[in-house]
């Protein structure tokens, strides 16, 4: 405020110099003050009064002669300063929309990476995108309340709604034993704030950052002659970031199961455990099965076979995992997914996860939920890792794209579920 | 008569915590909106809370401008240009309750919960779950935050020159 009334005081000085001189009252209209801001006064807004002001002017013509070397740059200099803060703000605007960023991984940007990696949209979320939801409840063991004040640590039959999926952007592609298995889990706790998490098979994620994530969506890229990714794409992007090399060894090692049923999934991300007394524990967690873990039998012919053998599973008997908390020892990285940690953490069981209901993604209650590992209740904040953050922008941006379009029928379709179950239900 | 020449000092205050507060919450938007990180998460924290003060201070404003005489435009200035000013205000005061609106509205039908502050105090939802109409408001968010930046700008435009060309005291008035 200050600042503006300097600026005027200081830009008006001319016009109280003239103002002492003649001992009459500064009035733009009356003076032909407009000329010096409008050469046509378009802003006189009675137009029989303009002759009146044009003659009150020239009256007072030679005080205005006076002026008349100062006027015109000093004018431009007040124009410049009326222009001046707007286009400031302006260009500001544009640079915090990433406008001057071109190099800025935005959310709209990683949208377009997967839409160039093959991602289908219509309607379906842009990863994971075939996928089939479940419900049950969730029971706490209690042995976390330690490490969280979080209410689903400490209360029993906390409702939930679930969605089973694979990591792949084409809502009807063929199930595959070794293609990512993912679970998403919505805890709502009756009297408490819900907490969301996603969940994939894989123990790391070979991506650090959001820049890792975009380089590799990039390198996904279909190519047109093949319809596939380009394998020298894929391959620089591995020759370029050594530093995933550790995780993606891991991955491949990984033991894949014959199933959802009998999958663990991993939190892949770091949170951090808030006791009531304040006390902060960074954990990763997972979801161990119950079921005994027995090596995938990929039936190829079948394109939906691991959604054929969850719906048949979950029908059979109510499907069980053991939520386990690994705590970070001294030497494990918080911050970063690709990172293993030691073998000999500290494990704590939280609760057991129970899903007794299946059904089609359409209508299903898991559709119109996106699984945004940031929606988290009292006692469980983010790490410091970038990778959730990533997450939470793009499954926003992704469920903003959905959520406009028109969508098709899910492959696991309710006559899918219907067949499945076929004889293991009354 | 006795004119006045100046706003209450309530109704200045006012005006100028909330055109801190709008422009800084605009750019928190446009930047949050553009980013996938390290901030993205804190900015979406600020910009909850930050929106539902708006929204209070806008309805007390509101209510304080409907009851309090205010300067009156110099005489000087063509009806059309009143016009035009009486209009960009009230749009001004319209998109200053709407977007916090809107933003409480999309969020509700995305189905997320709405902290207010830290995890613990939630808002309540004030629409129904529903996808297609939280793509919309999320749409109509950024065109009414995009036509609520085009009008600071007209306004800071209009105000300056008021200030450093015309030198009519309605700068003044608000200063």
């Amino acid at each position: 405020m200050r600042v503006i009334t300097q600026l005027r005081l200081c830009l008006s000085q001319d016009h109280s110099h003239r103002q002492r001189r003649t001992g009459r009252q500064f009035i733009p209209h009356k003076t032909g003050e407009y000329r010096k801001y409008f050469p046509i006064a378009p802003f006189a807004g009675n137009k029989s009064s303009l002759p009146g002001v044009l003659a009150e002017d020239n009256r007072i013509g030679p005080e205005n002669m006076d002026q008349k070397p100062a006027g015109p740059s000093m004018l431009a200099l007040r124009w410049l300063g009326v222009v001046a803060v707007p286009t400031a703000l302006a260009l500001a605007f544009l640079w915090a929309g990433g406008g001057f960023s071109p190099d800025r991984i935005t959310q709209n940007r990683l949208m377009a990476e997967l839409h160039n990696a093959g991602s289908y949209g219509h309607g379906f979320r842009r990863a994971h995108a075939k996928g089939v939801c479940v419900s049950g409840w969730f029971d706490a063991s209690a042995d976390a309340t330690q490490l969280s004040q979080a209410a689903v640590f400490h209360e029993r039959h906390v409702p939930v709604i679930g969605r089973f999926a694979l990591a792949v952007g084409q809502p009807y592609a063929p199930d595959s034993a070794t293609t990512v298995r993912s679970m998403a889990l919505r805890l709502m706790p009756p009297d408490a704030p819900e907490w969301r998490t996603g969940m994939n098979d894989p123990p790391v994620l070979p991506l650090r950052d959001a820049r890792d994530a975009s380089d590799f969506f990039a390198s996904q890229q279909i190519d047109p002659a093949t319809g596939k990714p380009d394998p020298a794409r894929t391959k620089a992007f591995g020759v370029t970031h050594p530093w995933l090399k550790p995780a993606a060894e891991e991955n491949a090692r990984r033991f894949i199961s014959s199933g959802f049923a009998d999958d663990t999934f991993h939190s892949l991300d770091s949170f951090i455990l808030v006791a009531a007394d304040g006390r902060k524990t960074a954990v990763r967690w997972a979801m161990m099965p119950m079921e005994p873990a027995m090596p995938s039998n990929g039936k190829a012919g079948d394109h939906e076979f691991l959604f054929r053998k969850l719906i048949s599973d979950i029908h059979d008997h109510p499907l069980q995992w053991h939520l386990v908390m690994t705590v970070a020892g001294a030497h494990d990285v918080i911050n970063d997914p690709s990172q293993i940690w030691a073998q000999d953490d500290q494990t704590i069981d939280a609760g057991t996860l129970t899903l007794n209901a299946i059904e089609s993604e359409d209508g299903g209650p898991c559709t119109d939920i996106t699984f945004d590992p940031l929606v988290l209740p009292p006692g469980i904040q983010p790490s410091d890792d970038p990778i959730l953050q990533v997450r939470s922008a793009a499954y926003m941006r992704s469920f903003l794209r959905r959520s406009g379009e028109k969508r098709g029928p899910s492959a696991v379709t309710p006559n899918l579920i219907q067949a499945s179950s076929e004889g293991k239900k009354p | 008569m006795n004119r006045l020449v100046s706003f209450s000092l309530l109704s200045r205050v006012l005006h100028w915590l909330m055109a801190v507060m709008i422009l800084g919450m605009l750019f928190i938007g446009v930047f949050m909106a553009a980013s996938v990180g390290p901030d993205y998460h804190r900015l979406v924290t600020v910009h909850r809370p930050l929106g539902i003060a708006i929204l209070v201070l806008a309805i007390l404003r509101l209510a304080n401008r409907l009851r309090s005489s205010v300067p009156p435009l110099p005489d000087d200035l063509p009806p059309l240009v009143k016009r035009a000013a009486t209009a960009s205000h009230i749009l001004l005061y319209g998109l200053m309750i709407a977007l916090p609106l809107v933003g409480w509205g999309m969020l509700s039908a995305g189905g997320f919960p709405i902290p207010l502050w830290g995890q613990s105090v939630l808002l309540p939802p004030i629409l129904p779950h529903n996808p297609g109409l939280w793509s919309w408001l999320r749409s109509a968010h950024t065109i009414l935050a995009f036509a609520l930046f085009g009008l600071v700008l007209v306004h800071v435009g209009a105000a300056l020159f008021h200030g450093i060309i015309r030198r009519d005291g309605v700068l003044r008035s608000m200063t």
